[in-house]
């Protein structure tokens, strides 16, 4: 009786795993159908537009609904260059934050700050909009940017970003804010996974003699380049999307200006501006094509971080 | 004792106490350490032995609720007082611990990386150095053909001895070693014991252990702490054969701990 009991919970159980792993099979291809199901999606959506433009979509400065001419440089360049300045901020700003926090800060301090970094991850969007055009855009038109139009202006080569009038809003004061609002991400991230190097690690390190500073720059780092690059990726993500705080400040200009000071547009402010007012297929459809290429640049800076810790791992020297 | 009398102090231990936060981790400890020679510290779990070793390259000063009072002196000099510059004093002092912990690169890098922080080498004298310690560790003929590797491919064994070799590529006078083969099979313990003996030629070294077996074998002096407080230290045949304190017998005769 009792070895029949067995076999058959032995049955069942096999049958519960094969369950769960059938389940969970079920959740991970549900995403990536999903995925595929976008991709098709906006292809679809996009093809008005990509038969009327082909590949001068992506060449053209035109924005212009009224002869239904579209192309896609000014809200590419927007988007790139926003989220540019803001990791430019960003990464370094976090990377200081996450260092005091696990290597340097007394402990008293360490959750006080750690919360209030994450409560700043917690501010909506909106917010920080609203305090970049009235506050911050302000402030730069009056302080920061008449210095930078003097003293980079001049420039050869580097000066045509800083050209124009100090309006306060613009690529720049975008790529600043969305900068302080990736800072909270990456700084958790980073923490987090600082926070996991072996302690043993560490002083080994230090054993041989290492200051603070050469201790996370060869070894923590190194050791938590999955991590740091994931969070780095994590608020790029974020810059590239955000649509609420850029549409607030980047000034939403259908002109094409290599000028960080001059107004701008991102992809993602244009659909937020447009998308409602869009007459007409090819229209409706450029904006789509926009959205589709907003995923591809997503796509690629993944790869491109994947290629960057294949070549850090390479540095490190081979595995067997 | 009386053979530690003629022989040239490298650590002498003062009056040593060490506080974990409140906890009184270490007792009014006084200990001389005699150069080139190996000392063993033996005694049950918790009664302070790593504690003790960590004080002697002040590992314990990157935690801030850790905190030693006493004199610790390295040829005469008190490394306590606060007035030593850290990184130097731990460049002369290597430390291996009971894990490996190889640093994340190639196993070159391993080696030339601590060498880097204090030395401008060339790249002739580097590739030297890394061979010697290396050679020193007992791991060259091992790794000669994949320098280049990560320092993870290598086994658990031989990880070891290249932390050993990283912490003598600094040219260290001293060698603080943590349980340095309790993670390790019995071959490579043997390697690694092997490898004690002939670095006391050069170096001052000074052991922690579980394994008394080990402690008899590798060490010319051996302390037995408990709870915190030195029960007995001496040579290391006299302390097995004729310990004078009841308690080192009880715990080394495996009646206790």
């Amino acid at each position: 009786m009792t070895k029949l009991n067995t076999a058959s919970r032995e049955k069942f159980q096999a049958f519960l795993d094969l369950a769960f792993k059938l389940t969970t099979r079920f959740f991970a291809f549900a995403v990536l159908a999903l995925l595929a199901g976008i991709i098709i999606e906006l292809f679809i959506g996009a093809m008005p537009s990509i038969k009327a433009f082909g590949w001068k979509f992506f060449t053209s400065t035109d924005w212009d609904p009224v002869n239904v001419k579209f192309g896609s440089v000014i809200q590419v360049y927007g988007t790139l260059v926003t989220s540019l300045i803001a990791l430019l901020i960003g990464i370094p700003v976090s990377f200081g934050v996450a260092l005091y926090l696990t290597e340097l800060s007394p402990k008293w301090l360490k959750r006080p700050l750690g919360i209030a970094i994450e409560l700043l991850a917690g501010i909506p969007s909106i917010i920080y909009g609203m305090w970049g055009l009235f506050v911050f855009a302000p402030h730069l038109a009056d302080h920061f940017q008449p210095w930078l139009i003097d003293h980079l202006g001049p420039i050869p080569g580097i000066g045509m970003l800083f050209q124009g009038a100090p309006m306060g809003i613009g690529m720049l004061t975008a790529g600043i804010i969305l900068g302080i609002m990736i800072i909270p991400f990456i700084a958790s991230v980073m923490r987090d996974v600082f926070e996991i190097v072996p302690p043993t690690l560490k002083e080994s390190a230090y054993a041989v003699g290492c200051t603070t500073w050469e201790v996370v720059w060869n070894v923590v780092l190194p050791y938590t380049k999955i991590g740091v690059v994931g969070g780095i990726m994590l608020g790029l993500g974020r810059a590239l999307g955000e649509t609420m705080a850029v549409t607030f400040v980047i000034g939403n200009a259908q002109n094409f200006s290599y000028s960080l000071l001059d107004p701008g547009s991102s992809i993602a402010s244009t659909l937020a501006n447009e998308f409602n007012e869009a007459y007409g297929d090819v229209y409706t459809s450029a904006l789509i094509e926009l959205g589709l290429i907003m995923f591809v640049i997503t796509f690629v800076v993944l790869a491109l971080s994947k290629l960057l810790l294949f070549q850090l791992g390479k540095r490190e020297g081979e595995k067997t | 004792m009386e053979a530690l009398k003629t022989l040239k102090p490298k650590i002498e231990v003062r009056n040593l106490n060490f506080y974990y936060g409140k906890y009184h981790a270490l007792r009014s400890i006084n200990l001389t350490m005699p150069e080139k020679k190996v000392t063993a510290f033996i005694g049950p779990s918790g009664c302070g032995k790593s504690t003790l070793l960590r004080t002697m390259n002040c590992m314990y000063a990157l935690y801030p609720n850790q905190k030693a009072v006493g004199e610790i002196l390295i040829d005469e000099e008190n490394i306590l007082d606060g007035k030593r510059d850290l990184n130097s004093l731990r460049a002369k002092i290597g430390m291996v611990f009971q894990k490996p912990t190889p640093f994340p690169m190639s196993i070159y890098d391993n080696i030339a990386f601590g060498v880097k922080l204090h030395e401008k080498l060339g790249r002739g004298d580097m590739d030297d150095r890394v061979e010697w310690a290396l050679k020193k560790a007992a791991l060259w003929d091992e790794v000669k053909d994949k320098l280049k590797q990560s320092g993870n491919s290598l086994s658990g064994g031989q990880q070891q001895r290249l932390c050993i070799a990283r912490g003598i590529a600094v040219k260290p006078e001293v060698l603080l070693l943590d349980e340095p083969a309790s993670a390790l099979d019995p071959i490579s313990t043997a390697r690694i014991e092997e490898l004690i003996t002939e670095l006391k030629e050069d170096y001052t070294i000074v052991i922690v252990t579980h394994n008394m077996q080990q402690a008899a074998r590798v060490s010319d002096f051996t302390a037995y702490l408990y709870l915190g407080e030195l029960i007995e230290f001496g040579e290391t045949t006299s302390i097995f054969t004729t310990p004078k304190q009841k308690a080192t017998e009880d715990y080394i005769t495996g009646r206790f701990g």
